[in-house]
């Protein structure tokens, strides 16, 4: 019902905008850090990153060489063909933006050079029943996914153990995934569910808190913990180390608590697109909602 | 404050005159190096093979750009990459090639520290992702290695001009501000 050229163009599209240009919520997010950063060191990085940013929107080039694997979200009535022209537009987009080919083989390491490959681009699928197509991409640079954690804790330990296990791994990141970061959390589910949980609470508004009380809260207790201990921006020092924490659930089995962390670096590209039956198309980067 | 410029190559002393916590710009060579360049260069010398170019005095730059050929090759993005994945080989990288600098994001081991000690070399640091305000800095491409490892793992010999700011994170002697920071953050994690 959607031509597949329309899918092609739009997920051209979406990965120009992602790539190019720092989603409003982010950009004011480290704006904001070099406001309230007062030493130098923290502010000579806040500084070039932000010089950066302007440069790259200002000329359609990508902001970080490391253009990552673009992972989407797709929600609404999904079939194959939606699949196929997601893999021709990553294709495309590779080339004419360009991306950086990162997809290999993991064994032998081969590069297609099209960032296609078995399984890649990785696609979440969520059927809906609604005319409109949604499709989401957050393209996941290595720095920062090479952080990403799962731990299986036991139940007893609770949210304590989950708050716990989150200030572990982002102070084992250290300086490698490029803070300030964005910290996406994943509850519960199975181990599977609760890395993608992780991976989808990075699409979410920095600022935004869940409608869960409970995770709202742990949401901005971890913001003021990670942003107290002083890493600071490239891990120099300072008193930014994260512009958000963001925490997604799903029910899990009584004798599990599966926790995930998906940590974004600063550059945390997003792009969102609405494609309706009559062939209009609304691009956003700061989401829909 | 103004950033000192710093030239490439250069002579042990003054790369030994660079301490951490300096922050400054650098102009002249540097040549790309990350993973499979890394293997490469130690398998040649292992086997006792010449390398195609020089890095003795050179910069060693980590970083997998995206580069773009219009008649000639020009540099798109090319931001530092994480140093630490070359822990495992750098320390030797160090001793038989002898950079005086090696540039990159998120600092290295005490053991790769203990090298540069040796040896005489600096690491500085360049914020990570920003690949468009590195790229601007490297006007020049002076030639290319190693093509068939694949644009980013290729040996890209750049010319800079002003490349910054690179914050000396790790001195030649012996001081590593990574190292002060992370010892900090884990003193106060243990506490929240």
């Amino acid at each position: 019902m959607y031509p597949s050229s329309l899918i092609e163009e739009t997920v051209v599209r979406l990965l120009r905008e992602a790539e190019c240009r720092l989603p409003p919520d982010v950009h004011a997010a480290l704006r904001h850090a070099l406001e309230i950063e007062t030493e130098e060191m923290p502010r000579s990085q806040l500084m070039a990153i932000l010089s950066n940013v302007d440069r790259a929107a200002e000329r359609s080039v990508p902001m970080c060489q490391d253009t990552g694997l673009p992972v989407f979200f797709v929600r609404g009535r999904c079939d194959h063909r939606v699949l196929g022209s997601i893999r021709k537009g990553v294709a495309r987009a590779t080339e004419e933006i360009p991306l950086r080919p990162n997809t290999v083989d993991p064994v032998s390491r081969a590069n297609f050079g099209s960032n296609l490959g078995e399984g890649m681009p990785p696609v979440h699928i969520e059927l809906a029943d609604q005319d409109r197509l949604e499709i989401s991409v957050l393209p996941k640079g290595a720095g920062s996914e090479n952080w990403s954690a799962l731990g299986m804790l036991n139940p007893s330990e609770g949210m304590e153990g989950v708050r716990r296990y989150v200030i572990e791994r982002v102070v084992r990141a250290g300086s490698r995934p490029c803070p300030p970061i964005v910290v996406g959390v994943g509850i519960g589910g199975t181990a599977d569910m609760a890395c993608a949980l992780a991976k989808k609470a990075l699409l979410r508004k920095l600022g935004s808190r869940s409608d869960d009380a409970i995770l709202a809260d742990l949401e901005s207790k971890l913001q003021g913990q990670i942003n107290s201990l002083g890493l600071g921006p490239m891990g120099l020092g300072g008193s930014t180390t994260c512009l958000g924490v963001l925490v997604e659930k799903a029910h899990c089995h009584t004798a599990t608590l599966p926790v995930a962390v998906s940590l974004n670096c600063w550059a945390a590209r997003k792009a969102f697109a609405r494609v309706y039956p009559d062939g209009r198309v609304k691009f956003s980067q700061g989401g829909f909602d | 404050m103004k950033a000192r410029s710093i030239r490439s190559p250069m002579d042990e002393s003054e790369a030994r005159s660079l301490r951490a916590g300096e922050i400054v710009t650098l102009s002249g060579e540097l040549f790309t190096a990350r993973d499979e360049a890394h293997l490469r260069i130690l398998e040649l010398l292992r086997s006792r093979h010449e390398l195609p170019f020089r890095l003795e005095g050179m910069a060693v730059y980590h970083c997998g750009p995206i580069m773009r050929q219009d008649g000639t090759w020009k540099v798109v993005a090319a931001g530092p990459t994480t140093s630490a994945r070359l822990d495992r080989l750098a320390p030797e990288l160090i001793r038989k090639c002898r950079p005086r600098l090696l540039i990159g994001k998120g600092g290295m081991s005490s053991e790769t520290l203990e090298a540069m000690k040796e040896v005489g070399c600096a690491y500085l640091a360049f914020p990570g992702g920003a690949a468009v305000l590195a790229a601007d800095a490297l006007p020049e491409v002076l030639g290319v290695h190693w093509e068939d490892l694949g644009m980013p793992e290729a040996v890209w010999h750049l010319r800079a001009e002003n490349f910054g700011p690179l914050v000396v994170a790790m001195d030649s002697h012996g001081r590593s501000l990574f190292k002060e920071v992370e010892d900090a953050v884990r003193k106060r994690s243990v506490l929240i």
